[in-house]
């Protein structure tokens, strides 16, 4: 899978006071890191909602990445702590609908760790790359035998009602 | 046969409305939560004829057929989409009515039968026809497509892999949500019907609160060492379930029912669906729920997690997961499309 030309898309959420600033930091010290991560700021991972991350995934992201103060670090004391314990208990669910637990990953990035920034987006990008694409909706598409049986129906019931086209 | 004797395509001579009331995939609880309107059943029946209601009618879908566009002012429409022949009836009721209600929480988001969205076709003919106790199939029979009589071929619909809500198969003009729709909210639609008060098309008919804004209980700050199950504990009757430890959905779950549950010592299970604003409604819970668990330390939320909620998905999508962001859990591909029938070769 991952020498084929397969790109995935991620959506990072990242916290305004120190992840934002971070992915700043690679940009502006020219780290080099795969183009495949859209960065998204919020102003804490505390406010990353687990229906953020879940409708990303439903709606064509193959990954996603949430990224926040360290641990102490929150601006708002616990937003963090928040977004770790909603993490947790997100990764359930993940295995619950067979989603993959490499696709979603919490990372703590500081204001000062540009390396970091590039290297966990380059690590996501990897592992997602291996993983190949999600493609979600896909899920819930009955197969070509929907239409078909629709048809069948009307068909069936034009019959038994002798309508004459 | 005659197709013009319903009725349908005449004009309503009495200046009643006319009224349809459809079930798909569901339990008929939605049927029998109409008729606890009581006396008032006889005000319903004053104001519309009721042209298709297969459980209290004799009408048949060809009558239906039969109609004008348009035909029926309201159509009730309970139930989850989970054959073609559900969606079929969706689309023709949908055609033939000019209000269509998503009556009930399958239709509005899945349900009960939702929760089948963590399987598939496959697995659940594998339960239903082989696996249980009390099933008895020695030749391992199984419904077919197609099966030849001598008149000629008998057909059954297709059973999807997964449970689609009514919004996800038709266009819908309002939600009544609830398993069932309380007799009062039934009530407050029917008279909003007849008075022609409405809300904007697209909106749920139903409070915009919360079950915990109905809720008696005293609330105070909530940190959670343990989630418990209802079976470990006698909950004290003052205090707030979820601070108790005691997954209770009140928070998003939308009002309407009276906080029935909680107020005999069992917890909001989130019958009533999302709150206005809510898009996924296990994902808001999860947060809420997730972010007062009572630890910084990842190892110990994990163990609080796996020890208190053993099944998060059913816990929090119980009613929802259909009409949730994921929909179902991932669905293994077919390798080719003929499998759609399994079974039929091993009779």
């Amino acid at each position: 899978m991952a020498d084929t030309q397969f790109e995935p898309k991620l959506v990072g959420f990242l916290c305004r006071w120190c992840s934002y600033t971070g992915a700043d930091l690679a940009g502006t010290s020219r780290k080099e890191y795969p183009p495949n991560l859209t960065p998204l700021r919020v102003m804490c991972s505390g406010r990353v909602d687990p229906t953020f991350v879940l409708h990303a995934l439903a709606q064509g992201a193959d990954g996603v990445l949430i990224a926040g103060c360290h641990p102490g670090d929150c601006h708002y004391k616990e937003g963090n702590y928040k977004a770790m314990r909603r993490y947790r208990m997100l990764l359930e669910l993940l295995d619950t609908f067979g989603i993959e637990r490499d696709r979603v990953r919490l990372e703590w990035i500081s204001a000062s760790e540009g390396d970091l920034f590039a290297e966990t987006v380059a690590d996501l990008t990897d592992k997602v790359r291996q993983l190949g694409p999600l493609n979600w909706s896909a899920n819930w598409e009955e197969n070509g035998e929907r239409s078909e049986a629709l048809q069948a129906i009307v068909l069936e019931h034009e019959r038994a009602m002798e309508v004459v086209r | 046969m005659n197709p013009s004797n319903a009725g349908g395509a005449a004009p309503a001579a009495n200046g009643k409305g006319k009224l349809a009331m459809y079930w798909a995939a569901s339990c008929g609880g939605c049927e029998i939560a109409v008729l606890a309107l009581n006396e008032k059943i006889l005000d319903v029946a004053a104001a519309f004829d009721i042209v298709f209601w297969p459980v209290v009618i004799d009408a048949k879908v060809r009558d239906v057929e039969a109609m004008e566009d348009g035909a029926i002012d309201v159509c009730l429409f309970n139930g989850s989409i989970r054959t073609s022949e559900q969606e079929h009836m969706a689309h023709l009721l949908r055609r033939k009515s000019k209000v269509l209600v998503a009556f009930g929480s399958c239709a509005c988001e899945g349900c009960i039968p939702g929760l089948a969205n963590l399987s598939n076709r496959e697995e659940v003919f594998q339960t239903v026809y082989h696996d249980t106790p009390s099933t008895e199939n020695p030749q391992g029979q199984r419904p077919q497509r197609e099966t030849p009589v001598p008149e000629g071929t008998l057909h059954l619909p297709v059973f999807y892999d997964s449970v689609h809500t009514l919004e996800q198969m038709v266009p819908v003009d309002y939600f009544l949500p609830g398993c069932p729709p309380e007799a009062e909210r039934i009530w407050d639609a029917v008279t909003a019907i007849l008075e022609n008060k409405l809300p904007e098309p697209g909106s749920v008919i139903g409070a915009d609160t919360s079950v915990c804004d109905e809720c008696k209980r005293k609330r105070s700050e909530k940190r959670i060492k343990q989630f418990k199950r209802t079976w470990q504990v006698w909950p004290d009757e003052e205090t707030c379930l979820l601070e108790q430890g005691i997954l209770c959905c009140g928070i998003s779950t939308r009002a309407g029912c009276g906080a029935r549950c909680p107020e005999v010592n069992s917890p909001c299970i989130g019958c009533y669906g999302p709150n206005n604003g809510v898009r996924d409604c296990g994902a808001r819970l999860m947060s809420a729920v997730a972010s007062v668990i009572d630890s910084n330390d990842p190892e110990e939320v994990d163990r609080i997690i796996h020890q208190g909620i053993p099944d998060p998905v059913g816990s929090f999508y119980r009613f929802s997961l259909a009409a949730s962001a994921l929909r179902r859990r991932k669905l293994e591909k077919r390798e080719t499309a003929t499998e759609q029938h399994p079974g039929e070769t091993d009779r």
